[in-house]
């Protein structure tokens, strides 16, 4: 099956202030797969994800040079509504971050500020599919008022998770959605990854190998702001061209 | 014990020490603030107390009608223009029959105080019947006796200290035996706005003043200082201009407050010609002079609340400003409104940059309006302190507890205000 490209960036470059953090980037990222980020800390990972949904603007001193491609769009033009862009770009951050509201309010927020339902039960049910896709639903089912920072971290994740998807949107991104959770929450996650990549481009930053194993089609090895290796995830893991990503997956660089 | 367990344990010993030093400074501190504040207090309530209550002098007061209703009309609002005066003077001679000569007389008369007739004379309006009929009533007594009245100890003072002559003690005395004279509660405290007479000045004009100068400053200042805070805090730019803003904004919050009250002459009465002595001139003075204040604690309680909550909000894909006002600003709202109450309790308690603009003047009337004129509770205060009759002695005091009431009032708002938005988890 041929693969088709949702987004690819081009030459990108991009400087905190005078220092730079990503130089000359050329990734395509294929269509409903998920692709993981890997590389040591500090490599410009979180930076590119950022890119990704212009999550960089509201970084003051953050300039973006170059091109990325949403559906042959190029999101860095004059023209294009960032806010919408984020509406089509979901993403999942390192720590949990809910609202202090309730589970509910959490997750109706999105359709509330996008106007995507038209009535109550609309509403309602919307939440309610977000969750269950999201596997939550069972868990929270009862406490549906409660905070949503009432939950333990892994459900708080997975409330983050429901959240992005309540707003449809064609790509989640997540950066290192496991780092806070303990084993199982992170098995959950991942599984929900594996789910949601039949529906959902997915990019995932991730230091743990075996999860970028786990769960990605594509794996890209990022190191001191450049792109060193990208390709299918078996072979970047068993056969990597480069030296780097050899010693990066063999724990020599890190 | 390895060597390094006895280098901490040794130095543990020390650190122990300077912990309970600080907690001893620390209690000494609050012992110290507590005995100042119990003194102030007291010593307030003591001297307060009295004002709640007046002297009231029972008398037998014929209401003839030669002098209510001379031309027979029956009809109340004709009452309007007769001297009750005389009412009271016959009254006080009936009572006293030995003081003939008018030079004594004068200082019988002094024993009563002329709100007594507007007492009469409503009495007479509301009850047409009582005409031509004699009656026992309690008049409200002057100042002077009811100084007199609450201070016994001063019938041992020498003559010329006591405020009235061995005479007028001696009718003071006989009233006392009779048992027609009383103390009742003081009415005219709670009721009335400043007057000549301390028996008859009250508070209620300068609460009102307070009030409308407050709801004035409230009005402006909030909705602009949450706003202000919130623009330069979240949406603007951050370059040399709004750097710039920000310094003169501290520094504004440091400019002593008279000078808003110049400023407030210039602009608002001079040059606007707003009316003077009136609240919402007042008000507008003190939201200059609260702006800051609410301005840097609004940046404040916003830069408090973590960044990861608006990054989540953009991420969904709301504007800057709906992340603003659906999530970071409700999270703020309690430092926001604590920061409000501190600048509106600094704002009553003003008194500086008012008297510069007029606030300061003796008004009788109760305002009714924003631009009537008007004082304010810290300006009443400082009136009645700089009064010589020494029955202003104690309204003084009674003043001082009514704003610290208010005070208390307006902070336990804000406890219970905080305590709202912050049970939204
Ligand atoms: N807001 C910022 N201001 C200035 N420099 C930044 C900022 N964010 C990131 N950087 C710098 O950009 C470089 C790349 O950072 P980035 O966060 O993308 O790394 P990362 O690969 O995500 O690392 P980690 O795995 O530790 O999260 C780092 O050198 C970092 O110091
Ligand atoms: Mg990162």
């Amino acid at each position: 099956m041929k693969e088709t490209v949702k987004i690819k960036s081009k030459k990108l470059n991009v400087f905190y202030g005078e220092k730079k953090a990503l130089s000359n980037i050329n990734l395509e990222i294929p269509e409903r797969k998920v692709t993981s980020l890997i590389g040591p800390s500090g490599c410009g990972k979180s930076t590119f994800l950022r890119c990704l949904n212009r999550m960089n603007d509201s970084i003051e001193i953050c300039k973006v040079e170059g091109q990325i491609f949403v559906d042959e769009q190029n999101i860095y033009e004059k023209n294009l509504d960032p806010v919408l862009l984020r509406a089509r770009i979901g993403m999942v951050f390192q720590k949990p971050n809910p609202f202090p509201k309730s589970i509910f309010e959490n997750v109706a927020y999105g359709p509330k500020i996008h106007g995507l339902a038209n009535s109550g039960d609309e509403l309602n049910n919307l939440v309610e599919v977000s969750l269950k896709k999201a596997g939550l639903y069972d868990e929270v089912k009862d406490r549906i008022d409660e905070p949503g920072t009432s939950l333990s971290g892994g459900q708080q994740q997975r409330l983050c998770i429901a959240r992005a998807i309540a707003v449809s949107p064609e790509v989640i991104l997540m950066d290192e959605p496991c780092s806070a959770l303990d084993p199982i929450a992170t098995a959950k996650i991942e599984e929900l990854i594996d789910e949601l990549s039949k529906n959902y481009t997915i990019v995932i930053v991730t230091h743990s190998m075996q999860q970028a194993a786990r769960v990605s089609n594509q794996t890209a090895f990022f190191h001191m702001g450049s792109l060193i290796e990208v390709g299918k995830t078996e072979d970047v893991f068993s056969m990597p061209k480069e030296k780097k990503t050899q010693d990066y997956i063999t724990g020599k660089i890190g | 014990m390895s060597k390094n367990t006895e280098l901490i344990s040794k130095s543990l010993e020390k650190r122990h020490r300077s912990e309970k030093r600080f907690r001893f400074f620390g209690i000494l501190g609050i012992g110290t603030a507590v005995i100042f504040l119990i003194t102030i207090l007291s010593s307030i309530f003591v001297e307060g107390k009295g004002a709640f209550k007046s002297t009231f002098i029972q008398l037998e007061i014929n209401f003839d009608q030669e002098i209510i209703d001379p031309n027979k009309t029956n009809n109340p609002e004709e009452f309007k223009f007769a001297n009750y005066k005389l009412l009271i003077n016959d009254a006080l001679k009936n009572y006293f029959p030995e003081v003939k000569d008018r030079k004594t007389f004068r200082d019988l008369s002094v024993f009563i105080s002329s709100a007594a007739e507007q007492n009469l004379m409503k009495l007479a309006m509301e009850n047409i019947e009582i005409i031509g009929e004699s009656k026992k009533i309690w008049l409200l007594a002057s100042s002077t006796i009811d100084v007199i009245h609450k201070n016994p100890q001063m019938e041992n003072f020498l003559e010329e200290d006591r405020l009235i002559n061995n005479i007028q003690m001696s009718w003071f005395n006989a009233l006392k035996k009779n048992g027609d004279i009383k103390f009742g509660l003081n009415t005219n405290f709670l009721s009335n706005a400043d007057s000549t007479e301390p028996e008859q000045a009250g508070i209620l004009g300068s609460m009102l003043g307070s009030f409308f100068t407050l709801l004035v400053t409230l009005l402006l200042c909030f909705p602009v200082a949450v706003a202000s805070g919130v623009f330069l805090e979240e949406l603007a730019p951050k370059n040399k201009f709004t750097d710039f803003i920000e310094i003169n904004i501290n520094n504004l919050a440091a400019v002593p407050s008279i000078i808003f009250g110049l400023l407030g002459l210039a602009i608002f009465l001079n040059v606007m010609h707003l009316p003077r002595s009136a609240p919402i001139v007042g008000g507008m003075v003190l939201a200059l002079m609260t702006l800051p204040t609410i301005i840097i604690s609004t940046r404040a309680s916003l830069k408090a609340v973590p960044p990861s909550i608006r990054e989540a909000a953009i991420g969904l894909g709301a504007t800057k400003f709906q992340a603003v006002t659906h999530h970071v600003l409700p999270q703020s709202m309690p430092g926001i409104l604590t920061g409000t109450i501190i600048g509106m309790s600094q704002a009553l308690g003003e008194s500086a940059p008012l008297l510069m603009i007029g606030m300061v003047a003796f008004i009788v009337d109760i305002p009714g309006s924003l631009t009537d004129s008007a004082t304010v509770l810290p300006v009443q205060i400082y009136l009645w302190k700089s009064t010589a009759a020494r029955g202003f002695v104690e309204l003084t005091a009674a003043g001082i507890m009514v704003l610290l009431t208010f005070l208390v009032i307006m902070n336990s708002v804000a406890v219970f205000v905080r305590q709202k938005f912050e049970k939204k988890w």
